[in-house]
């Protein structure tokens, strides 16, 4: 390894430290040295989405984002929304309305759809298709994936009324 | 006392088969981010693999230098063409009849050509190698245009069959010429349209595009130098296919080798055929003695793994005067790139085209297709469609447009006048195809009821009158699909039949294995259901496996909407091959004939003395006692191979309304309004889910998707930057609906559905933007309908003009 770099972050809740090159993408940090293979690769080009994690209260395509610069973050991937055995409403949602067929964009799906409850926890169809337009999915038409975001933030909001 | 009936049919909701929509059995491992893709697959020891690529579509190898990348920190070897032949596999068969190249032997006939394959410790290493490999190339005159592939003058491209007088599929006129495949009677056909009052004709062109799938193809190959064991994970739609190439590929015997699926991203297609990574990455693990993994780049997966499509059609229809069809005659020009290396049943070089006379009663019709290499990338699979099916669809459902048009009928008028009517089935086209089933006339007229066509048409000439561009397209489509029948249907002489192995245990819970492979389809639910009704044994504790040849019995796999069709009838009737067996030992137990017993969801009754029954549960753990009649064998299993008598041949009518911006050609889709008819329905949840899935895929083909090239054969296309996949934002709202008409030939009348969507859906936008022009003689535009395209028809009919 040429020129490694020790970097440390918390990783959805614990800390971790790893050794990479400084070219190293967060994706591949995750899936290969870490074995967070729930984000997954669709493109590389950061188009696709099937990637998304979040940093520090950001949706990051983690194959645009250097390890290097996740020193001191905290990272949040779809490994870390089981809380205690209970999943969270977003992935309950997502079963609930078919908002999955091969899963492959599902763990991006989810992380982005909880950045945007958390930013906006009563969006409308138009704002949910337009804050998920960064996450690409070829099975579902995307209908069903907007109802379980609908239907997430409804149960999310009821919990905390 | 409880009413018996509802007693039966709670009992029958605990069961969760047929006919509900149950959650999916695999959503729990997808929503947690803990599916198993090829990717997340990690062997001890394991090396990986890049593949060095021609940057050129046409071009002689002078020479390949490996020094430079074998220096690269982490680079173990560099595997070429002339490292392959001692083991015989710089080339290997496609699924097509032709051969391909593993790695270019010295020559490359498309870009992105696979050259040279780079193994390293980590894919940053592999990567650096792969750009450290040294091609000298001699450049050659690239063909493009397959119109151009049979000229007199044209480049060789396929030098290493030059002198083939065939390449599977009968003789050959040109060094570039692959088939000539025809079907109908054409002298008659011909007599037709001499004579008739009306024809038209239309140039069409089903466009070049690519499945894409999310995830992109990959394998790890892991080859036991102590035991001769190759193992492959690897994104195949067809597990069992591949199994028997690399068999045959490599000598080792089939049942050293273990292809497993896993968990797919995604197919469409693009992960039926054999791909050179996969071959090289088995050769890369034979030669290291350790695993090798290879994964495509987005850019690889639509520069160089199965593209769809690319026909040049020529349709035309002869009719009478009120716009009833009397004959069909349509051609097309296939390019299939530089190696034949589409699937196709050997009888059927262009698949099932010769479904094109759709759903109408067409008396005379001859179609053929001629098919030739070009210097692009190898393909011609099926997206989302079985082969060759979309094109046929397209052709059919923009020409009755184009001829309701010449005769001055209304769009959903001239298909009333033309359906095969209801008590016409089991209905045989000219072209040779029994049509099973079907309500044609049935389902136009809900959709049209519901949608309030009509009215639509009345909005129409009010917005026409103002000047401003609303078109409504029909698409009343019928599809073919679950090959097939083994008389008319193999691949590489491996008959298209299924297979289902079911495993009774004796506390009732089941495993049962198909040849089928899921990439997204909700098998696991889906097959768990039918069986659940066919045994009375709840569809939760039923487990389905797919996928790894080591487990399930041989199958053709998931493509061509076959999965229901073919395994679903296959498990309905290993399942039956259980009850048989079941009902002896419960007429045993209940000391009675087996006339004497009726079924009733889980149970067996004595007739007339309902207090007298076994349930499914019972009997399943007394057939793994001895307390079993005389003679008979323990346990509850059964293994169908099914070999369908005839396709299945699904329908639908969809509806589909577009406003076009004359001053932009921006074309947004109002309304979408689907009706399908897939006979039985399992699950109406993943059906729906499928439709709209279908659809969104049509959406994209119809209205945005394309790879094109530049005169020398460079892809221009070939990043999500510049291939379409719809959003979020650009995708419809889908309404969806149905009628059912079950298949007469199917154990459970089930016919199979995913594909019908992307197959019916395409003509239906289509002729919604041709629609929007139909008033100023506008016939035909060629897909995709982008804002540009539409832009430049609105501007040369200077409709943009104030």
């Amino acid at each position: 390894m040429a020129n490694p770099k020790k970097v440390s972050f918390t990783l959805n809740g614990k800390p971790v430290d790893v050794v990479v090159e400084p070219r190293e993408l967060l994706i591949h940090t995750l899936r290969e040295k870490l074995q967070l293979t729930g984000p997954h690769i669709g493109c590389e080009t950061s188009h696709c989405g099937a990637c998304t994690v979040d940093i520090d209260s950001m949706s990051v395509k983690s194959c645009t984002m250097l390890t290097v610069q996740c020193e001191g973050a905290q990272v949040l991937t779809i490994e870390g929304f089981e809380q205690g055995g209970q999943l969270h409403a977003l992935q309950e949602a997502f079963t609930q309305d078919h908002a999955l067929q091969c899963g492959y964009c599902t763990p991006g799906m989810i992380t982005r759809a909880y950045r945007l409850l958390q930013e906006n926890p009563h969006p409308s169809e138009q704002e949910i298709r337009y804050w998920m337009a960064g996450n690409l999915c070829r099975c579902t038409g995307y209908q069903n994936i907007v109802k379980a975001v609908q239907d997430a933030a409804g149960k999310l909001a009821a919990k905390a009324a | 006392m409880p009413d018996t009936n509802v007693v039966a049919r709670e009992r029958e909701d605990k069961l969760q088969g047929m006919g509900c929509s149950r959650k999916r059995k695999e959503d729990a491992r997808f929503i947690r981010g803990q599916g198993t893709y090829v990717d997340d697959i990690k062997l001890p020891g394991m090396l990986f693999g890049a593949m060095v690529r021609s940057p050129y579509a046409h071009a002689r190898i002078k020479s390949i230098n490996k020094a430079k990348a074998l220096a690269v920190p982490g680079v173990v070897a560099v595997l070429v063409a002339d490292d392959l032949k001692p083991v015989n596999l710089a080339w290997m068969p496609t699924l097509g009849g032709d051969v391909q190249a593993v790695l270019a032997d010295k020559k490359v006939c498309f870009q992105y050509q696979e050259v040279a394959f780079v193994i390293a410790s980590d894919r940053y290493a592999a990567a650096d190698g792969a750009e450290a490999v040294e091609v000298d190339y001699e450049e050659l005159p690239a063909i493009v245009d397959p119109r151009r592939a049979m000229a007199k003058d044209a480049p060789i491209i396929r030098e290493d069959i030059a002198d083939k007088t065939e390449v599977g599929h009968g003789p050959r006129t040109h060094p570039n010429h692959i088939f000539t495949w025809e079907a109908g009677d054409k002298a008659a056909t011909d007599a037709v349209f001499a004579g008739a009052p009306v024809t038209v004709r239309e140039e069409i062109l089903n466009p070049r595009v690519h499945p894409c799938p999310l995830e992109t193809c990959g394998c790890v190959a892991s080859f036991s130098k102590a035991t001769g064991q190759l193992t492959v994970f690897m994104t195949s739609q067809a597990p069992h296919l591949v199994r028997t190439v690399v068999s045959m590929l490599s000598g080792i015997a089939e049942s050293k080798i273990r292809i497993v699926g896993g968990d797919i991203g995604g197919g469409f297609g693009n992960k039926v055929p054999v791909y050179p990574g996969y071959v090289v990455s088995i050769v890369a693990s034979i030669v290291t003695g350790v695993p090798i993994k290879w994964i495509e780049s987005r850019i690889e997966n639509i520069s160089t793994t199965g593209f769809a499509r690319d026909y040049h059609g020529v349709a035309e229809l002869a009719a009478d005067q009120n716009g009833r069809i009397k004959a069909l005659r349509f051609t097309a020009l296939a390019d299939h790139g530089a190696f034949n290396a589409h699937v196709s049943a050997t009888k059927l070089p262009a698949g099932l085209f010769s479904i094109c006379t759709g759903s109408y009663d067409i008396p005379k019709a001859y179609c053929r297709v001629d098919a030739v290499y070009t210097n692009k990338a190898p393909g011609g699979v099926a997206y989302r469609c079985s082969l060759r099916v979309t094109e046929a669809v397209y052709l059919i459902e923009r020409m009755i447009d184009v001829l309701a048009q010449k005769v001055g009928v209304d769009k959903a008028e001239i298909r009333r006048r033309n359906f095969v009517k209801v008590e016409q089935f089991p209905y045989t086209t000219a072209l040779g195809w029994t049509l099973d089933s079907g309500n044609y006339h049935g389902a136009l007229d809900k959709v049209l009821k519901a949608v309030d066509y009509d009215g639509l048409r009345r909005e129409q000439a009010q917005k026409r009158a103002k000047g401003e561009l609303m078109g409504i397209g029909i698409s009343t489509f019928t599809e073919i699909v679950g090959a097939g029948p083994t008389k008319v249907c193999d691949i590489l002489g491996i008959g298209l039949f299924d297979s289902c192995d079911i495993r009774v245990h004796p506390t009732g819970s089941v495993i049962a294995r198909l040849g089928t492979m899921s990439q997204g389809q909700g098998h696991a639910t889906t097959y768990a259901q039918i069986i659940a009704t066919e045994l009375g044994l709840p569809s939760e504790d039923i487990q389905i496996e797919e996928g790894d040849t080591d487990k399930a019995p041989y199958g053709a796999g998931t493509w061509g909407s076959r999965s229901t069709p073919v395994a679903g009838a296959a498990a309905a009737r290993a399942a039956r091959k259980i009850m048989d067996k079941a009902k002896k030992i419960a007429a045993h137990l209940l000391e009675v004939g087996e006339g004497d017993l009726e079924w009733e969801v889980d149970r067996f009754k004595v007739k007339g003395n309902p207090s007298q029954i076994k349930t499914m549960k019972e009997i399943c753990m007394v057939a793994h006692t001895g307390n079993i009649p005389a003679g008979m064998e323990q346990g509850l299993n059964a293994v169908e191979y099914y070999d369908p008598p005839n396709l299945t041949f699904p329908f639908g009518a969809y509806l589909c309304v577009v406003d076009v911006d004359r001053f932009t050609g921006e074309t947004k889709v109002r309304r979408f309004y689907a009706l399908d008819d897939c006979g039985t329905r399992i699950n109406p949840m993943i059906i729906e889910g499928q439709i709209h899935g279908g659809l969104t895929e049509a959406f994209a083909v119809a209205m945005g998707q394309a790879v094109p090239f530049d005169e020398n054969g460079n892809h221009l296309g070939n990043s999500l930057m510049d291939y379409f996949l719809p959003t979020s934002m650009e995708a419809p709202k889908w309404e969806t609906d149905f009628t059912v008409t079950p298949s007469p030939h199917h154990p459970i009348g089930a016919k199979g559905v995913a594909e019908s969507p992307h197959v019916g859906g395409i003509p239906c936008f289509s002729n919604a933007v041709m629609d929007a022009f139909a008033h100023l003689g506008v016939t035909h535009m060629d897909m995709p309908h982008t804002s540009f395209r539409v832009w430049q028809k609105c501007n040369e009919l200077g409709l943009n003009k104030r």
